[in-house]
């Protein structure tokens, strides 16, 4: 039933014999069948003796004085895993067992393995979950345990080093199965079973089970002389033995080293581990889609100086706010691909938005296009569509396309002089005109000073009366279409009214499209 | 842009301010420059030995580098082809962000358009004096006020 192997006999005697429990033994044998480490602790214990039990004292390498010696353990485990099997046919154990009754906690584990596997603790745990109040479909257990694990882990895995070998030539350190992951397997078909939800290792919803053992905290402190440059003093840290420090001091610390100033194997322990206060926690979510807005008195984002608002509303807050009271969000994160005027209306598929916070219930495809129709119904200001879960990595391309994209435009023009169509010719024909554009004046106050080129790769005009036209221009990404047209100050060379010869200002502009297809539409 | 009018003995310069504070130096149309009728022959931003207003670097958000000019400092000397030399002041108090070289290579834009493309220079005031010195110019009516007294005062030109 456990699949362990001839070669693995030795291993489990010698584990078994220096305090592991049953689980650490089938880590230490790399066993990595889930379901193995589910059976109850006395239970994995019965098989573990009676697969000892099975050896033919001929088969093993040891003399018959090894088989000699083995008894009394042997014996000793008999003992205790017979007593558990009396409590376990009581009452499922209590936390607080009397000592006798429990076997030793382990020397590797610290009882995280052996007292924290079983119904009543994931009870106590989801207990926590369930009072939060969280909505969630899927979730996924992060597990912390005191760094001093490790050194025990490293003590044990040397007290097996020879008999892991002989076991297998390519048998590494890495091979054993960790703790966490023996803890996950053991407990989260009845976490998920208990909550009602499914274990996802890319969920948003984070459960954190934590550990401490003040006990055998100092089991770290000689890696600190032993490998001092591992361990750097931080301010916002309460021990300097932090997990990763403790994990990279062993990597670099000899065999020798190590057996000279560490116990092999480890010492056991008084007292098991203490579980931590469990937490959750909701990691970000990003929600993309397309904006459109037909108002030329619409700040993208909240226009407030010195406290004072100066227009009211603005693009953010009108598509903020639906989604907010959907997806209970406290804060939030909100970020447009172009930064359009306030007086600019953006129609066509021209502008994306990002919209992303830590949410606290889980997606149900309807409230996106709920919140869709609930912000389409609360102004005719603005309208979205394309509303979609996206990952986090999706803003990097979102402001990717801001810089390389191409948007069309449509303004339409006063020039100063009487215009005819045969002017607006002209226009037509130029293709990919190449501008230097310095930082316009009405942005220079909070943008550095800088020179810009860009191209306009093509203008199209149609006439509307001696002094007006309609132009409709495709340009590079960042162009500054207000100053291509009046010039600046001369400051965008070449100008439209340069170009015909005359004054020209911009009365309206609007941005018609952008060549984009990212995010992918999504049909209404 | 809001025109605001500094004159010093009739040599009248034009502040254009922006809403953000931003202010355009330029000469005003009574500016004996402009009033004047003959040709532009040479402008010259190197003010002194040791400042040229074209080594003017400014860098980041911040403008950091940019000369920092009270109201009486020179930004450049414009020679006519008459051979009287006019100096244009910054007027404002302030970081000087640019100079127009346009106009060291094509003067007639001075001329011709003296209030956009033929500007002088751009200057960002400090954030808290800005009101001052929006209030240390004349409005355009205050101006023309002024101009008006001095063409019945002084009927010859400045």
């Amino acid at each position: 039933m456990l699949s362990l192997k001839e070669k693995d006999r030795p291993i489990v005697r010698k584990l078994l014999d220096a305090g592991c429990c049953a689980r650490c033994v089938l880590r230490f044998c790399c066993v990595g069948k889930y379901a193995s480490y589910q059976n109850s602790c006395q239970d994995i214990n019965k098989e573990l003796l009676a697969f000892l039990s099975q050896a033919d004292s001929g088969q093993s390498h040891d003399a018959s004085g090894q088989d000699q010696a083995d008894n009394p353990p042997c014996k000793k485990m008999k003992l205790e895993s017979v007593r558990a099997g009396e409590e376990a046919s009581a009452e499922p154990p209590a936390l607080e067992a009397q000592p006798d009754a429990q076997p030793a906690t382990c020397v590797t584990c610290l009882g995280v393995l052996q007292d924290f596997c079983h119904q009543s603790f994931v009870t106590q745990v989801c207990e926590v979950v369930k009072k939060g109040g969280y909505q969630f479909d899927s979730l996924l257990l992060a597990v912390s345990l005191p760094a001093q694990l490790s050194v025990r882990e490293h003590s044990c895995w040397l007290h097996i080093k020879k008999e892991l070998r002989e076991k297998s030539m390519c048998v590494d350190k890495e091979d054993v199965v960790q703790v966490k992951d023996a803890f996950k397997w053991a407990i989260q078909a009845l976490v998920g079973r208990e909550l009602g939800a499914s274990m996802l290792f890319n969920s948003a919803f984070e459960v954190s089970i934590g550990f401490t053992h003040a006990e055998t905290d100092g089991d770290c402190h000689f890696l600190a002389t032993a490998c001092s440059d591992c361990f750097k003093p931080a301010k916002n840290k309460a021990s300097v033995f932090t997990r990763m420090a403790v994990v990279k001091a062993l990597e670099k610390i000899s065999d020798e080293e190590f057996l000279r100033q560490y116990p092999c194997p480890p010492a056991r322990p008084a007292t098991k581990c203490t579980p931590l206060e469990t937490t959750c926690l909701h990691s970000s979510v990003f929600i993309a889609g397309r904006y459109n807005k037909f108002s030329r008195e619409l700040p993208q984002t909240p226009w407030v100086i010195d406290g004072e608002r100066r227009m009211e509303g603005s693009v953010e807050e009108l598509i903020a706010a639906p989604l907010l009271s959907s997806f209970r969000a406290d804060a939030f994160n909100f970020s447009s691909s172009g930064r359009e005027d306030v007086d600019v209306r953006t129609l066509g598929n021209a502008a994306l938005f990002m919209f992303s916070w830590l949410c606290n219930c889980e997606f149900i495809e309807s409230k996106i296009c709920s919140s869709v129709q609930t912000i389409n119904a609360s102004s005719d200001k603005i309208r979205v569509r394309d509303l979609q879960i996206v990952t986090r990595e999706a803003m990097g391309r979102m402001k990717e396309g801001e810089e390389e994209k191409t948007k069309s435009y449509s303004a339409l023009i006063w020039t100063k002089k009487a215009i005819t169509k045969a002017d607006l010719d002209v226009i037509g024909n130029i293709k990919e005109l190449k501008i230097d554009q310095k930082t316009p004046l009405r942005v220079l106050h909070r943008r550095p000073l800088a020179v810009r080129q860009r191209t306009i790769h093509s203008m199209s005009a149609s006439y509307l009366d001696t002094h007006h036209f309609t132009l409709l221009l495709r340009t590079q990404a960042g162009t500054y279409i207000k100053e291509f047209v009046h010039g600046d100050f001369g400051r965008t060379k070449p100008n439209l009214g340069g170009l015909m010869e005359t004054e020209a200002d911009i009365l309206e502009l609007d941005v018609e499209s952008v060549d984009v297809d990212w995010p992918p539409a999504v049909p209404e | 842009m809001k025109k605001y009018m500094k004159g010093k003995s009739c040599e009248d310069h034009c502040v254009l301010q922006h809403s953000n504070r931003i202010c355009v130096i330029t000469l005003a149309e009574t500016h004996p420059v402009l009033r004047k009728g003959s040709k532009i022959k040479s402008i010259n931003y190197r003010i002194s030995d040791g400042c040229s207003r074209l080594n003017n670097k400014v860098s980041g958000k911040s403008k950091r580098g940019g000369q920092f000019l009270t109201e009486f400092a020179p930004l450049c000397r414009i020679t006519c082809t008459d051979n009287v030399e006019y100096t244009i002041f910054s007027c404002i108090r302030g970081r000087l962000l640019e100079v127009n070289e346009d106009i060291i290579m094509s003067p007639d834009l001075l001329l011709e358009k003296p209030s956009t493309e033929g500007y002088i220079a751009v200057i960002l005031p400090k954030l808290e004096e800005s009101k001052r010195v929006t209030n240390s110019l004349l409005t355009r009516e205050q101006y023309e006020e002024v101009v008006s007294k001095r063409t019945t005062q002084q009927p010859q030109p400045c």
